[in-house]
């Protein structure tokens, strides 16, 4: 170690190998940012206020900054929608995954590991499979219609693919390892002896999860909810693969903007007014919820 | 022995057939001869490319790369090769770099834009590409005539089809294969079948119909409908009319969803029982599922659209692409292909090449739609920038993406 420190300064002709050594160790990580972050935001950012020009696919730059506001106003509603359905998978992902995360960090025992296994075991396969599978589940012959048909919860002619509750449903399973591993790091960090603490102080159960382990878990909420609602809002396999037309989200709208009407600026516009519109909310949230504790 | 007889009878039969040229004549006869198939097809191919060479063969020709879609060309699954390409690689000394990075016309153009536009090699030298995206490329300039010496076959190429739009004379394009877009149904459903908009959007069918996000293929078929003849100059008025219907029948609940090649997994599952499809799929699906789906031009129309080889401008390997395209115009080489890929043969002769690669399909009105088939089928005309802007526009916005 002390070889390679007096090589590096050697070679970097560095006098104060101490500091030094903690910024080149940044090198590559702000290399891999530039490139794939910078560069891509900063020619995003450019091609946003172009406007079209002689034929398909070339652009002329016009700083025209009213692109955004036409791309905002032309699809506002898949705008809120996305949001939305974010927030409802969001909230639907966390009524899953504490109870889950609660059980695996407390009451598990020697099967803690595998259970953690099977929590990211869904990742080996890939999300547009995962999500394909969800129509088939949803579908006409699948188990959950023909359990509310038996149920007379729907009549014959009602289906439950191409809406918005497969498209929430999709949303809510896909992200639910985001929000369960949080959570579960949060739990399991618990100390045992404020529970027992607690206890002694003649809380009940509900107490003492309301008074005590809820909010020591907080941070876990707060990083699976942002881990699950960002990636949530953003998506569009889901719309497209479990919703209809009606059920469109705003990843939608850029692919189509992208790649179907071959319109760049508002593409381009749509993913800043996405990205900031997030990042708002954010900021918001972590403001009123500390990120002190985030894991 | 019946097989013996049966290649006598063709050959009476090709012989007193006038409309065939005598060329292609003698390539059918040629082949006819061989028992092997694959034979066939090589010695074809060597007399087609002999001839088209004059003996002299040229001096680029040495490598080609070709784009296609994916599933699109013959595949031996036993030695993963693609049996037409070898026999050409054989003939020609012409090696083939095959590559299948075609998905959508769109996300394998765009990337390849900066490149065409700067004249760079993009790393092909023949793609395949739909009519519609065809004749951009050809409007924008991004491709090079065939060496009109080389392309020998071109004669070959069926005559709807000889004179489109986008490249009269087919002096840059040549048809690859053909899609023919109608109505696909589940036949346990509705055992009546589909010819109709009216009996596609029957209230039986509401929350089950699906409609293609190929958007002249979709528009093309309600227009027809509407009494529009979508290969003929319209205005816009008329589309956007077209367009009315299709959001009309998206708002009341009937189309549940506009999609690519998934709409299968959704007749399959049961999930949507009628379908604006592809004649290739339904047929795919019929014979998976014992005849449980079938397909049908709409009584109004159906439309056609063709893949297209072209050789972008930013190549130097001109004469070997021309060589590659000139064999796939063979019959017996397009018949080899069209046995595999089940879609719309464009290549005259290849009917009766068919007979004796695989004769269940020489009558298959999927492949070889016959004259009064192809009269109902319409191209969708070319589009100026403007107009294709402002339709796709239209279309996303119905089917909910803008």
């Amino acid at each position: 170690m002390a070889a390679f420190r007096g090589a590096s300064a050697k070679v970097f002709g560095l006098k104060d190998n101490k500091s030094a050594l903690p910024y080149l160790l940044l090198i590559p990580g702000l290399l891999w940012l530039a490139i794939f972050f910078i560069v891509p935001i900063f020619s995003l950012g450019q091609m946003s206020t172009k406007v079209p020009g002689a034929d398909i696919g070339e652009f002329v730059q016009e700083y025209r900054f009213s692109n955004y506001i036409d791309a905002f106003n032309s699809s506002k509603e898949q705008f809120l929608r996305s949001f939305l359905y974010g927030l409802l998978a969001t909230i639907i992902a966390l009524a899953i995954a504490y109870p889950l995360a609660y059980a695996i960090a407390f009451k598990s025992g020697k099967w803690k590991n595998i259970l953690l296994v099977l929590v990211v075991a869904p990742f080996f396969v890939s999300f547009l499979l995962r999500t394909i599978a969800w129509k088939q589940i949803l579908g006409e012959e699948g188990p959950v219609v023909s359990v509310l048909r038996t149920l007379n919860i729907i009549s014959v002619n009602t289906s439950i693919t191409s809406s918005a509750f497969a498209v929430v449903t999709g949303l809510a399973y896909n992200f639910l390892p985001f929000m369960t591993l949080p959570l579960y790091a949060s739990l399991e960090r618990i100390d045992p002896r404020t529970l027992e603490a607690a206890g002694d102080l003649y809380a009940n159960g509900f107490t003492t999860f309301r008074k005590v382990t809820l909010p020591l878990s907080m941070p876990g909420v707060v990083a699976g909810t942002l881990l699950t609602f960002i990636p949530a809002a953003g998506d569009y396999i889901n719309a497209t693969i479990l919703g209809s037309p009606s059920n469109k989200m705003l990843g939608n709208v850029i692919e189509a903007r992208f790649f179907k009407i071959v319109d760049y600026p508002a593409a381009a516009a749509l993913s800043f007014t996405l990205m900031a519109a997030i990042l708002i909310l954010i900021t918001i949230y972590t403001k009123r919820t500390g990120t002190e504790e985030l894991v | 022995m019946t097989n013996q007889n049966s290649n006598t009878n063709l050959h009476k039969k090709l012989a007193a057939d006038n409309s065939i040229p005598s060329e292609i004549k003698k390539i059918i006869s040629r082949s006819l001869t061989r028992r092997n198939v694959l034979a066939g097809v090589g010695a074809a191919g060597a007399a087609a490319t002999l001839a088209a060479c004059g003996g002299g063969g040229s001096a680029d020709a040495t490598a080609v790369r070709w784009a296609n879609w994916t599933e699109y060309l013959d595949y031996d699954e036993d030695t993963q090769e693609n049996p037409s390409l070898v026999a050409f690689e054989e003939q020609t000394g012409i090696k083939v770099s095959y590559k299948e990075t075609v998905l959508d016309n769109d996300e394998f153009t765009a990337p390849l834009l900066d490149k065409l536009q700067s004249k760079k090699d993009i790393g092909y030298d023949i793609v395949t590409l739909t009519d519609w995206m065809t004749a951009r490329w050809i409007r924008l300039g991004y491709t090079q005539k065939f060496t009109a010496d080389k392309i020998p076959n071109r004669v070959n190429v069926l005559d709807s089809l000889k004179d489109p739009s986008f490249d009269p004379g087919r002096e840059q394009s040549l048809p690859w294969q053909g899609i023919m877009a109608g109505f696909g149904w589940n036949k346990e459903k509705i055992p009546g079948g589909i010819k109709s908009l009216d009996q596609l959007f029957a209230p039986a069918n509401k929350g089950k119909v699906l409609a293609l996000s190929e958007m002249r293929d979709t528009m093309g078929i309600i227009m027809l409908y509407q009494g529009v003849n979508p290969s003929k100059p319209f205005t816009e008025d008329k589309f956007m009319n077209a367009i009315d219907f299709l959001q009309k029948k998206i708002k009341d609940g009937f189309i549940i969803g506009i999609r690519g090649n998934e709409y299968t997994q959704d007749l399959r599952s049961g999930n949507a029982t009628a379908v604006f499809g592809w004649s290739g799929d339904m047929f795919q699906l019929a014979a998976e599922s014992d005849g449980k789906f079938d397909f049908a031009i709409p009584d109004s129309g159906g439309m056609i659209a063709n893949d297209n080889f072209m050789i972008p401008s930013t190549t130097t390997s001109v004469d070997a692409a021309t060589e590659l395209v000139n064999y796939y115009y063979d019959p017996v080489v397009a018949a080899t292909v069209a046995a595999w890929v089940n879609y719309v043969c464009p290549v005259k002769g290849a009917q009766e090449a068919m007979e004796k690669v695989d004769p269940s399909l020489a009558n298959s009105e999927y492949i070889f739609p016959t004259a009064k088939t192809t009269s109902r089928l319409s191209i969708f005309r070319a589009l100026t920038a403007a107009e294709e802007t402002s339709f796709q526009t239209a279309f996303q916005t119905a089917a909910g993406n803008a």
